[in-house]
C-alpha cells in the first residue's frame, strides 16, 4: 500500500460523485402527484367565457393538461409539437390551462399559432396551478381514465419525450382500459 | 495525507450546524394582518421554513419571485383559515415535494442527507487514529542498537 493510495481513491471517488452530479438536473422535481388523483377545478373558458370547463368533463379519458401563458417564450419552442399531437390520429384530448394571463392576449397569442387544445381553462390568478403544485411553466401533465396524474412535464415539451414518455404511457392505459 | 484528514475532519465537523441554520429574517415578506399573534408568529415561521421552488436558495420570506409571492398568499389564507403547521406542511409537501420544506424531515429518503456528517467525522476520526497508531508504532521499532548507536556518536561529533 503506497502512502498515495488513499488520498488517490478519496480523489476518485469525488470525481464520480461530482460527474454524477452533473448528471442530474436539479430543477427537475420528482412531482409528489404521480400516481395520485389530479386536483379537480372548474374554471371559466378562455374562448367561451360564459362556460366552465370541468375536469369532471374528462373522465374515462387519457388527456392531457397543458399549462401555458402568452407570456410564456418556453410556450412558444413546444406549440408547434403540441399542434402535431392534436392533430394525430387517435390524439388525446389536450387541455389548455392558461396560467394568469390576460385573456386577450391569450386569445391573440392562439390566433397567430394555432391553437391545440379542446379546451382552455382560465386560471387568472394562478390557484388551480398552486393545487398542481406548477413552479415553471409550460408544465404537462398526462392524466389517465381515473384521473389520476401519470406523467409530469416541467417545461416545454420535446419530440423525445414524447416518444419516450407519453406515447408509451398513452398506448398502456388505452390497452388497460 | 495529515492535512487532509484535518480537512475532511473539519467539513464533517461543519457541516452539521451549517444545515441546521435555516434561511435569515423576513425582508421582502408584504405587510398582512392576522386576527391574533399566534396566526402572525405561524406566518412568519412557515415562510422560513419552505422554500423558494424557483430562485436559488431563498426562503418564500426572501424572495419576490412571482411563485413565493403566492404560496405566500396561499399560507396567509391556511394561517387566517386556522389551520397548523402540520397542515400547511402537508400541503405543500403534497404538491411540491420533500424539497420545498428548508429542513427536510428524517425519513428513509433523507436518512444520508442527514447521518452523512456523522459518517464523514467517524470516518476521519479513524483515519486519524489509525495515522496516529501507526506512526507511533514505527518510532518504538523501527530503530535497531546499531542504528541507535550511530545516531549516539553523530550527536556526540555534533557536540564537540
Amino acid at each position: 500500500m503506497n502512502r498515495f493510495t488513499a488520498p488517490l481513491w478519496v480523489f476518485l471517488s469525488l470525481i464520480v460523485l461530482l460527474g454524477v452530479g452533473l448528471t442530474l438536473n436539479p430543477r427537475e422535481l420528482p412531482s409528489p402527484l404521480l400516481g395520485k388523483p389530479a386536483p379537480s377545478f372548474a374554471l371559466p373558458r378562455l374562448l367561451a367565457p360564459q362556460q366552465n370547463f370541468s375536469t369532471a368533463q374528462m373522465q374515462g379519458q387519457v388527456w392531457l393538461l397543458n399549462v401555458w401563458a402568452s407570456w410564456c417564450a418556453a410556450c412558444v419552442d413546444e406549440h408547434a409539437l403540441l399542434l402535431r399531437l392534436a392533430r394525430a390520429e387517435r390524439a388525446v384530448p389536450i387541455v389548455g390551462l392558461n396560467y394568469k394571463d390576460d385573456p386577450a392576449q391569450a386569445s391573440a397569442w392562439l390566433q397567430t399559432l394555432g391553437n391545440p387544445y379542446a379546451y382552455i381553462a382560465v386560471d387568472r390568478r394562478g390557484e388551480v396551478s398552486l393545487d398542481y403544485g406548477v413552479y415553471g411553466v409550460p408544465e404537462t401533465y398526462l392524466i389517465d381514465q381515473a384521473g389520476r396524474v401519470r406523467v409530469k412535464q416541467v417545461g416545454p415539451l420535446t419530440a423525445e419525450i414524447v416518444e419516450h414518455s407519453l406515447r408509451p404511457w398513452i398506448q398502456k392505459l388505452r390497452e388497460e382500459a | 495525507m495529515r492535512r487532509a484528514i484535518v480537512i475532511a475532519a473539519a467539513v464533517a465537523v461543519g457541516m452539521g450546524p451549517a444545515m441546521l441554520l435555516s434561511a435569515s429574517a423576513a425582508s421582502t415578506v408584504e405587510v398582512v394582518s392576522f386576527a391574533t399573534p399566534q396566526q402572525e408568529n405561524l406566518y412568519r415561521k412557515m415562510l422560513t421554513e419552505l422554500r423558494c421552488l424557483v430562485c436559488a436558495n431563498q426562503s418564500l420570506s426572501d424572495s419576490n419571485a412571482e411563485l413565493a409571492k403566492d404560496l405566500r398568499g396561499k399560507v396567509q389564507k391556511m394561517v387566517a383559515h386556522g389551520q397548523n403547521r402540520a397542515a400547511i406542511v402537508a400541503y405543500m409537501t403534497n404538491r411540491y415535494g420533500e424539497y420545498i420544506l428548508y429542513r427536510p424531515r428524517f425519513s428513509g429518503a433523507t436518512l444520508l442527507l442527514w447521518v452523512s456528517p456523522l459518517l464523514l467525522l467517524l470516518l476521519g476520526l479513524a483515519a486519524a487514529v489509525r495515522l496516529v497508531a501507526r506512526k507511533s508504532s514505527r518510532s518504538e521499532t523501527a530503530y535497531s542498537a546499531a542504528q541507535l548507536q550511530k545516531v549516539g556518536a553523530l550527536l556526540k561529533d555534533e557536540l564537540n
